[in-house]
Order: C-alpha cells, then structure tokens, then sequence
C-alpha cells in the first residue's frame, strides 16, 4: 500500500515543474539516465495452460500476456495464412484509474500498438500455420493482462507478447491434426516506447513522467535492424532531429532487450 | 525505542487478542471477548486495548496537518484530494484571501498542492480543512510522495529525528501530512535520495537499527552529484 | 457437473487422479501485497489456480446513487483472463462472471464492517489467471487476504473452500477433472472463528448424508486454510525484516 487514488487522475502542477527541473539537469525521478530503461524480467511460460505466456515486469509495471492457438477459418483474402489477434484488458485491479467494462480507447490503441509490432515485423511465419488452404489456419490469439500500472504498457506488453509467443507451442494434437509443434517464430520485432517531457526525452518513461509527457512514441525494430512499426501518441509533437534521435535509441535498446526476452527465462516447476 | 513495534504481536481480523482491558481502537467484543478488527499489532495502554492497524487509509482528525491536491473548484470552495475516504471542500472563509464569489480560480487552481489543516470532521465522516493558521500555504516546487499513513509516525520518528536526520543530510525540506503524503523540495539529487530513504524506511518500518541503517544509506549518499547509484 | 466418462476418478486404493486422498487439499501458496497500485493486494496459488485479488478503497462511491447514507458498498469484480482456461474465453463479464461477482461481493460484505465507511465503496478485484477448478473459493481466499492487507476493518477473515462428490465418493476441493467428470460440487465460504458460512453454492446429485459430510469436509479443511491465511498475512511484514540488506 504505498499509492492509491491520490496520484490518479489530477496531476499536480508541481510535478510537472519538478520533472522538467529534473531533466534539465540530466536525470529523472528515480536516478535513470534519458536512455536507461526500467529492470526488465521476464518470466515464460507462467501460464502453463495457455499455449505460450510470459510474465513481464517492468519496474513497478507489470503485465501477463497469454496466447491460445485454436483452429479457424482463413480470411478470404489469404487463404494461405494463419490469423494473429491481439487483444489487451486494463483489468481495474491494475490502477484506481482503470474501469471495468468493455475496452475502451487506452486498451484498443495498446493492443493495435503491439499488434502492429508483431505483424509488421513478421514475428510468426503464418504461412506455417495453414491446416487446409482455404478452409482451416490456426489462429493465434495474444491476450495482454494489465496487472499492475506504472507507466509504459506499450513496451512491456509488446514484449510479453514477443515472449509469450517464442514459447508457444501449437497445440495440433488436441484438435487431431498431428503433432504438436513449437510456434514458428522467424523475427523479434521489438518496441521502444520514448516521452517527451519538455524538450527532453526520455525511454521507458514511468507513471510519474508519462503523466506529463507532451508526447510518446513508440518505435519497434527487428533483429536486422528495421524499423517494424512506429506509433505517436499525446497532443504534443518531435522534431524530425528527435525522431531519429529516437530510432536509433530505440534500435540500441531494444537490442538489448531482444537478449533478454530470448534469455532462458522459463519458470522453474516446483 | 528501535523496533519496539517489532517486538509486539501482529494480529489479523477476527484474531482473539488475550490481554485484559477494557476494548478501545480497532477492536471488537463478543461474548466477552476481545477481537482485532485489522491486520495490526496490539498496544495495550491506560487500561484499553486498542489495534493500530499496518495499512490503510488515512482516516482525517481535528488538528491533523495535511497535504492536499485541489481537483475541483466551486463558486464557494475548492474541493480537496486529501488521501481520504471522502474529499474534503475547503470553504472560502478558511483561505487568508478574501475571494469574491465564484473566483476561487484565482486563488488555488486544480493541480495546485496545498499544506492544510483538518478543522472538524463529523461521525459521516465529512470533512473541513482550512488554510488560516501560520505555516498553511500553498506549496509550490519540490516533489510529492505518498507512504501508508502508517507509517509517518516512522518517516518522522521519535520527536522528529529521522525527519531531521533526512533534511540535514540531503539539504532538502521536507513536510510530512498526517495523510500520508510528503512534500519534498530542494536539490534534485536530494529529493531523488530522500525518496529513496522513506522507501526503505516504509519497508522496513518494523525492523531494529533502522535509524542507523538509514544513517549509513545517507552516508553512503552524501554529496552524489546525479544520484544514481545503481 | 456431470459429464459422462470413463475415465475412473478414484481408484481401487481409494486414491484421486492426482493421487490426493478423498479429505486432502491440493497445494495451497499464498502472498499478500504483491501489487504496487492497489490498497491491498494478494496472490493465491491453489493447485493449477493462479489468482490474483487487489483492493481499492473505501473511496467515495460514484456514481454517487450508488452510495449508500449509512453504510460502505462492497463491489467485487471475479474476471477471467482469456488465456485462463483451454479454450479461450472472450474477454468481458459472462452471465457466470456476474452471478459469482454478486454472491462474493456479498460474503465479503458479511465480514467488513462496512458501517465504518458511510457513502463509500469498496472495490474488489479478482482475476483469475489460470483456472483449475475451484477458482470462487481461491478467489475469496485472496480477497479475503487483499482486504486484510489493505487495512479494511473486518470481524473475521474469510475462507473458500470447496468439496463435491466424485464416483460416490465424497472429496473435497474438486480438481479439473473432477469438476467435469464428478457428481457435484459445493463451494463454500466460511468464517474461520464463528464458523458462519457467508457464501454456498451447490450443484450436481448428493443424498443429505453426501452433502452434510461434503460440508463438514471443507469446514474442517478451512482450518487449515486459515492457518496458511494468518501466517501470509504475518509473513508480510516478518518478510520486510528478512529482505533487509
């Protein structure tokens, strides 16, 4: 019990001074550098009854994603495809700001953000997945669990998802269509979210700095080094020199995070 | 003095507490028996026995020093985040300003921070605070955190030592509300170790040779110039 | 309930599917404030179960006609994770998420003494990560603990526990299996000190003597859960003295 509604909603101007104080002389709320992210673990396969699951703290953040592979039918328009859905919950424990009920535009835009991520950088092969042409592909479905809410969903569910997928195995004999088999995973599209807190920006921003940033954006790069999605949120705005500033922090970060999320990671049974 | 609290018996809801009193705060009776109504640690004193609870919400009294956040105003009065069950209105009257009606916004806006004090409350338990007394103000810079309620009495210690061990060390000010919430204001790396101190103090507030264990930390701190110490 | 099968759920020792004796709980960890957000928050693990219940409040009750003039509300949320079970659930409240919501948010009202709290609400959240079987009662059992933690006033804990019959025997705290395949099942909430039963469900097929032992079953194993409830409880706080370094 250390936060409540207390620092929900209404920010206090004074927050914003201090902040901007803070980066103007080099560091940030909790000490990190501009570029430094947050501690980052990952725990894999901590749903053993989903298909693939990754635990992912980061910081105070806290988010689970899970993915469930079942058979379905293509989209006409590729047949020869597997399906990929991606759905995110901000499930009310996870902050006083949160409410129940259907999800509502937070929600929609953090799936679609990482969903684009994974996609884009063509994360899982999903010409693999077709079980008949035409008729039957497995679908993957990602479900991003809120569970604690300090700042930067994006990123860490963009690498629950990345996680939770590197562990996911396809569940064929259930459905008796042969062999089980690991899900075919072919590129680590990984995001690096950015805020803009004065003319300053600063990675992996936390709840306290979101809360003030004018802008955010978000960037996912893949092993190779491309640029795989990008998204821009908040009324503020970056100077081209900033978004490239940006892009390459984010190649430098997220390759550092790429180790991390394909670490051995996997929880230990007891 | 140190770890006192350790030392006394934690006890959860509905635990029967076997000392002989008569009931006083956090506890109930049946059938003549004596049980905690929170998870606490029980304090036997002046022949009651009472329950202070290790967690929860600040529950406002007459007189206590507050922090407070303005999240509305109104013709007549400002409403008040103060870290309570219920918002407390602070009334035109109980500001030093003399505000015409409806220009409150002129006085505090929404997001300001300000020092008050509760000045009643009823058994509904609504709430009044007012700014007419010496030192209440408007706090402006610095920084604001916010602990268990619980634990302030830690975060200052015995008559104000660890609070003034913090300040003299950091060269920061710093104001405790009995709600809970801190305010914190001097030189950013200052700020960054304070913060880091009440952390740890909150975490450890049960434990012995905490004084000195913030001491070291504070020590070990002294003079960084970025405060980052990872 | 009652799913035809052949699979034999106990055997001729008299053993369960999972080599449990019939009156024998499944693994049971538990941890209190385990959530930074949250006034008061625990993790329940109970056999393949993974729960999580965080608390919020008392706060102002909004919208404001929901308050009430004399006393706290007490509104918990039972929510599945999509991932939770084998094949995915949609996410979003069903008939059953509504209905169990109610009956816990009223057996958690029976302990607190909402009278404190005139105008208030306190929130309940409860999400079920994984399921298996029994996830009301685990879900209480956390809310229970997530309550404590956050400092609300309560007369007592308390203590989900479920027991059912399986191959006409009597067993208690149903796993995965059972619960498809058995004869019924009969989730409980219980008052560990006055031993009152705040919630109780029941479905499937006993004979009086079935379920009356069925219920004495999970009343004598709430003991236990109790047990492991007060010393997570206390652990929170012995716990802060060991990390210390």
């Amino acid at each position: 019990m250390t936060n409540s509604k207390f620092t929900a909603g209404v920010i206090p101007e004074m927050q914003r001074k201090y902040i901007h104080k803070l980066a103007s002389q080099g560091t940030r709320v909790d000490g990190r550098n501009f570029d430094e992210i947050r501690k980052l673990t990952i725990t894999k396969g901590y749903i053993p009854r989903a298909e693939g699951s990754a635990l992912v703290n980061l910081g105070d953040t806290r988010v689970l994603v899970g993915v469930k592979i079942e058979p379905g039918t293509p989209f006409p328009d590729t047949p020869n495809m597997g399906i990929l859905t991606t759905n995110a919950e901000l499930a009310p424990l996870a902050s006083p700001t949160f409410e129940p009920g259907p999800p509502g535009e937070e929600a929609i835009e953090l799936a679609r953000v990482v969903d684009r991520g994974i996609r884009e950088g063509h994360a899982v092969d999903l010409e693999k997945l077709v079980i008949e042409e035409g008729e039957k592909v497995w679908v993957v479905f990602i479900d991003i669990h809120v569970l604690d809410y300090d700042g930067n969903l994006f990123d860490a569910a963009g690498y629950g998802a990345l996680a939770a997928l590197t562990n996911a195995i396809v569940p064929a004999s259930r459905y008796e269509l042969g062999d089980d088999f690991s899900l075919p995973v072919q590129h680590y599209p990984v995001p690096v979210t950015f805020a803009k807190i004065g003319n300053w920006i600063v990675a992996d921003p936390n709840l306290d700095e979101e809360s003030i940033a004018s802008a955010r954006l978000t960037v996912t790069t893949s092993e190779e080094g491309h640029i795989n999605a990008m998204q821009k949120g908040l009324c503020g705005t970056f100077t081209y020199e900033e978004v490239q500033k940006v892009i390459n922090m984010s190649m430098n970060i997220g390759a550092k995070v790429r180790e991390i999320i394909l670490g051995d990671s996997n929880v230990k049974e007891d | 003095m140190e770890g006192k609290i350790a030392i006394r018996k934690i006890v959860v809801p509905g635990e029967e507490i076997d000392e002989k009193g008569k009931p006083g705060n956090g506890v109930f009776v049946e059938n003549g028996k004596l049980y905690s109504a929170y998870l606490g640690i029980v304090d036997t004193r002046a022949g009651y026995v009472n329950v202070i609870p290790l967690s929860g919400c600040y529950i406002p009294k007459k007189g206590d020093k507050v922090i407070g956040k303005i999240i509305d105003l109104a013709p007549m009065n400002w409403v008040v985040d103060i870290n309570a069950p219920y918002y407390a209105p602070l009334h035109v009257n109980d500001v030093p300003w003399r505000v015409e009606f409806g220009d409150t916004g002129r006085y505090l806006s929404i997001g300001d921070v300000i020092l008050a004090k509760v000045s009643n409350v009823n058994e509904l338990g609504q709430v009044w605070i007012t700014l007419k007394e010496q030192g209440l103000r408007k706090l402006e810079g610095g920084h604001i955190i916010k602990i268990s309620p619980f634990k302030v009495p830690r975060v200052i210690g015995k008559g104000g030592s660890m609070i003034q061990m913090l300040k003299d060390y950091t060269g920061c000010r710093i104001y405790v509300g009995q709600n809970g919430i801190i305010w914190i204001s001097g030189p950013p790396e200052g700020i960054i170790t304070v913060i880091k101190a009440i952390r740890m103090i909150e975490n450890e507030a049960h434990t012995y040779g905490l004084t000195d264990r913030v001491k070291e930390f504070l020590e070990e701190n002294r003079g960084e110039s970025n405060g980052n110490e990872e | 309930m009652g799913m035809k099968s052949d699979i034999k759920l106990i055997d001729d020792n008299g053993l369960r599917i999972d080599g449990r004796l019939p009156n024998q709980l499944r693994p049971i960890k538990m941890e209190v404030g385990i959530l930074k957000r949250a006034d008061g928050s625990a993790f329940v693990e109970w056999g393949g179960n993974k729960i999580i219940a965080a608390v919020y409040g008392p706060n102002e009750a909004y919208p404001k006609h929901v308050q009430e003039a004399d006393k706290a509300i007490v509104r918990a949320r039972y929510n599945m994770a999509p991932f939770s079970v084998d094949e995915r659930k949609r996410p979003g409240p069903d008939r059953r998420a509504v209905e169990l919501s109610k009956v816990i948010s009223e057996a958690l009202e029976s302990v607190i003494f909402v009278e404190k709290y005139p105008r208030t609400s306190i929130d309940v959240y409860i999400e079920v990560l994984q399921a298996d079987a029994g996830t009301r009662v685990a879900g209480i059992t956390a809310a229970s603990l997530a309550l404590a933690d956050a400092g609300i006033p309560m007369r007592d804990l308390i203590v989900g526990c479920a027991a059912g019959k399986v191959d006409d025997v009597v067993v208690l705290d149903l796993n995965k299996e059972e619960d498809n395949f058995g004869q019924a099942d009969v989730p409980m909430a219980i008052m560990p000190r006055t031993k009152e039963i705040a919630l109780l469900q029941m479905d499937g097929d006993m004979t009086y003597e079935e379920l009356t032992t069925a219920m004495e079953m999970a009343m004598d194993a709430a003991k236990k859960i109790h047990e492991m409830q007060v010393e997570a409880l206390k652990r929170k706080y012995i716990k802060e003295v060991d990390e210390d370094d």
